[in-house]
């Protein structure tokens, strides 16, 4: 591993310098000891995986959460933010993936919302606010009417906005958070020229991206991170593509993951260039009988979205869905389900479960017509059916009765596993099944879904923990941005493979 | 105003737009405003109703009416636009109101011979306190101002009931000069109307010309977008509250001077047509955008209509579902000069970004 980076910058005090910070949220830890030096007239590298504390970094310097511990300087000096106006104050400016502007002010207003420059009965002197705008677009090579709202801006020109925002502030570290996801080419192009001057000018930058092309072409410096701990420094000079990868994965995949070997049965599920405009594009796959299907991928990928449009919560502009040989009708997720598809979604807490109702309820609730009798239902009835389910799946609750939103995070996720897997579906279709579970249930949740298959469900699984996707699925569909950019078997899946294919443009086939 | 997106355009418009063209923007703005619609709106119902009726406004009655009535409600409205602009609302404005007028009737009686502009400090304070009493549960409970300012309509109405149960103030227990601040006038224009036009101008200067004017704008825009840029929302929330109150307990004071009587239900109903005249003029309900002005215009048009329809022979029955549909027609017209907009403005954006 390389060495830290005191020794291979000589001079001056880092603009900004994080050491063995630690944050935990109640029993998660989210960053054990994250270290960040990052100097002035650079650009700044931050990766790591989706979890990896990245983001819980960011919004501890730009005030959002206090650390626990560590250490945290500004050009040499201590400091502590409680808010986010002390941050600012200090001269850290954060851009988000997707700026929050005002969308009913001017363009304008949104640059010096409370900092308006004013005369002695303070007033705001519009005149001179304008005109200052005007300049920082000027410097900043962009043309966007300082008059017109924020409303209807691309996001884009809405990053360019928080740019001018953080070069009025006189920011001296600007932190860019996924800043080129939602860009096109030129846009893109833009926006690093943009950062180069702000660089010349002896500003720090921090550029967090999943994009390797364009941490490569952009920045002077990259740390890795992984699982809340600082991994690596280097100048980018100095390491490849690989390198970077390899440190990012970096764990050893366990066998913690008991996949049964089952035997593959006929084609179930067959999706067939599946396109919708601007959220994914040309997706085809297919889910055997037997078969668990890992779909992998960074957030915001589209795993979610081609789910919810396989499911017919939301539709498509072309292709086609086929159960069985037979068309699932589109954007219809009661004829999906009655043909037998089920969908477990990721945010169990908004969209799979009442949380005031009974565990019978939840568990019995996609069944609700097959138990009425004449329109009614008793509680025998739902009783009854929900025991199965609750027993099977040991749900620990106190009752059937209990409401499901006491139960520990675990047993909620049996529970909407249950609602689906009493409508006995030929297809579940299961978002970051354990994702927020303890380790126990978690192992619970993989032998149950490995049992199911080896009983002939087909399972689509969406997963962003590459260990589980490694360990359960029989085969990888790996996406980025709306595509899918590979398809590996499990012989040839690895933690390498699966990443570059996450953050790499080229195709990759096996 | 918006964006004719080519580069030139911007270009000439970039350092200071010229004399002419900034005479013909101002018009052109004036002509687009929401306010100069309603203003509109209220002529058309004063001349019609007067070409059916000449002393609607040509008689001194007439013209005195035309003024004064709507005056009260003008200043409530006022407050209420601000509450609503930071994406807040105020409903216990009318209890405000009536609980104001009582008390004020009260020092009255039990304080022979208080100056009046004692009382009328002591009714603006008062209003202020029942709106910091509703800014703090807002900002620091977190529970929306919905729920919090209806409870707070029954408990200040109730606390109104309690302390003056039958009892009532009459025009004979108040004194004369009071009284006649009420009804009295300048150049025959009223002096409620005169101090409702001075609260107006300074509440609209300060909305628009004042950081802490703007910051009303932007968090009402986007509440979340105001914490991150760290703006002190509690405070901005809390003071929209105590200025509302401040003010339905000014218009207490007015109401006790214009009718003379009081009793425990004076000014109940004032919250809906607060609301009501503030949703007219513009202010959108969601806040983040509209003015003080066109709050106050959609008072004076409200009032004005409700006192037009009987001239016009418009049954009572219908009268207020034509308030209603006033309200919705403005909510609706609200939304497809929103949708256009941004369709406007994505148009503008597609040609740029090419």
């Amino acid at each position: 591993m390389t060495t830290p980076i005191d020794t291979a910058e000589p001079t001056g005090p880092a603009a900004l310098e994080l050491r063995d910070v630690g944050k935990a949220f109640g029993a998660v830890v989210a960053l054990k000891s994250a270290t960040l030096t990052v100097r002035m007239n650079s650009i700044h590298a931050l990766v790591g995986e989706n979890g990896a504390g990245k983001s819980t970094l960011v919004k501890i310097v730009a005030g959002l959460y206090q650390r626990d511990s560590g250490e945290f300087r500004l050009r040499g000096e201590d400091v502590d933010f409680r808010s986010t106006a002390e941050s600012k104050a200090a001269g850290i400016a954060v851009i988000y993936q997707e700026p929050t502007l005002f969308p009913d002010l001017s363009v304008t207003e949104n640059i010096f919302m409370g900092r308006q420059p004013t005369n002695r009965f303070g007033r705001i002197d519009r005149k001179a606010m304008r005109s200052e705008a005007q300049g920082l677009f000027e410097r900043l090579g962009v043309r966007i009417d300082p008059d017109r709202p924020a409303e209807g801006l691309s996001i884009a020109d809405q990053q360019i906005i928080e740019i001018a925002k953080a070069i009025s502030l006189d920011a001296r570290v600007l932190i860019m958070d996924e800043p080129t996801a939602a860009l096109s080419g030129v846009e893109v192009d833009r926006l690093f020229a943009v950062a180069r001057s702000l660089r010349d000018e002896g500003r720090a930058l921090v550029f967090i991206s999943h994009r390797f092309e364009e941490v490569f072409a952009l920045c002077d410096m990259i740390t890795v991170m992984r699982d809340g701990s600082y991994i690596s420094t280097d100048a980018i000079s100095d390491t490849s593509v690989d390198e970077i990868v390899r440190r990012m994965v970096g764990r050893d995949v366990t066998d913690l993951f008991p996949k049964q070997e089952t035997t593959v049965g006929d084609t179930l599920l067959e999706v067939r260039d599946l396109n919708s405009a601007g959220i994914f594009s040309d997706i085809s796959f297919e889910v055997k009988a037997g078969e668990i299907v890992g779909l992998a991928g960074l957030v915001g990928a589209g795993r979610s979205e081609v789910a919810r449009a396989v499911f017919g919560v939301d539709g498509y502009d072309s292709g086609s869905v086929t159960l069985k040989g037979k068309a699932i009708p589109k954007k219809n997720p009661t004829a999906a389900m009655a043909r037998g598809i089920a969908l477990v979604p990721e945010d169990r807490r908004k969209q799979g479960l009442v949380l005031d109702s009974s565990v019978s309820h939840n568990t019995t609730m996609a069944i609700r017509t097959k138990l009425a009798k004449m329109g009614l239902i008793t509680n025998g009835a739902e009783n009854q059916a929900a025991k199965v389910w609750a027993s099977r799946l040991e749900v620990k609750t106190a009752s059937l009765d209990t409401p499901v939103g006491t139960l520990s995070g675990g047993n909620q996720q049996k529970v909407v596993l249950g609602k689906w897997l009493a409508t006995h579906p030929d297809i579940l279709i299961i978002d970051e099944p354990t994702r927020g579970i303890d380790v126990g249930t978690k192992s619970e949740v993989h032998r149950l879904l490995s049992q199911l298959a080896g009983e002939g469900m087909g399972i689509l699984m969406i997963s962003s923990e590459l260990p589980e996707v490694l360990g359960m699925a029989d085969r990888v569909l790996v996406m980025r941005e709306g595509r899918i950019t590979a398809h590996l078997d499990r012989s040839v899946a690895d933690a390498e493979s699966v990443m570059f294919a996450a953050t790499h443009a080229e195709e990759l086939q096996p | 105003m918006t964006s004719v997106a080519t580069p030139d355009t911007r270009r000439t418009n970039a350092p200071g737009p010229k004399k002419g063209n900034a005479l013909t923007a101002g018009i052109g703005h004036f002509f687009k405003a929401r306010e100069t619609s309603i203003l509109i709106a209220i002529v058309v119902v004063v001349v019609v109703a007067t070409t059916k009726n000449p002393s609607f406004v040509f008689s001194t009655d007439g013209w005195r009416d035309l003024l004064l009535t709507p005056s009260i409600l003008v200043l409530v409205a006022v407050g209420q636009a601000m509450v609503i602009i930071t994406r807040s609302v105020d409903l216990s404005v009318g209890s405000t109101l009536g609980l104001t007028a009582y008390l004020t009737g009260r020092l009255f009686i039990d304080v022979p011979g208080i100056p009046i502009i004692v009382v009328f400090v002591a009714g603006v304070a008062f209003g202020a306190f029942l709106g910091l009493i509703n800014g703090a549960l807002v900002a620091f409970a977190k529970v929306p101002a919905l729920v919090i300012t209806l409870g707070t309509l029954y408990a200040y109405r109730g606390i109104n009931v309690l302390w003056a149960g039958s009892d009532r103030i009459n025009a004979s227990d108040l004194p004369k000069p009071f009284l006649a601040l009420g009804t009295g006038s300048i150049l025959s224009i009223p002096l409620l109307t005169i101090l409702a036009l001075i609260v107006l101008v300074i509440a609209a200067w300060y909305m628009r010309n004042t950081r802490g004017g703007r910051e009303f704008y932007a968090i009402g825009s986007d509440p979340d977008a105001a914490k991150l840029y760290g703006l002190r929302v509690t405070r901005r929330i809390l003071l929209a509250f105590v200025a509302s109150g401040a003010l339905a307990g000014l218009a207490g004071v007015l109401y006790a001077a214009r009718y003379g009587t009081v009793n425990s239900q004076a000014g109940s109903g004032w919250e809906l047509d607060a609301v009501g005249a503030a949703v007219i003029g513009g202010v959108a309900i969601f806040g983040g955008s509209g003015t003080v002005w066109g709050a106050a215009l959609g008072a004076v048009l409200l009032l004005t209509i409700n006192r037009a329809l009987p001239i016009i022979g418009v049954p009572d029955f219908w009268q207020r579902a034509v308030v209603g549909v006033l309200i919705i027609g403005a909510i609706v017209l609200d939304r497809l000069l929103s949708l256009r907009q941004s369709r406007k403005l994505l148009e503008a954006r597609d040609d740029t970004d090419v």
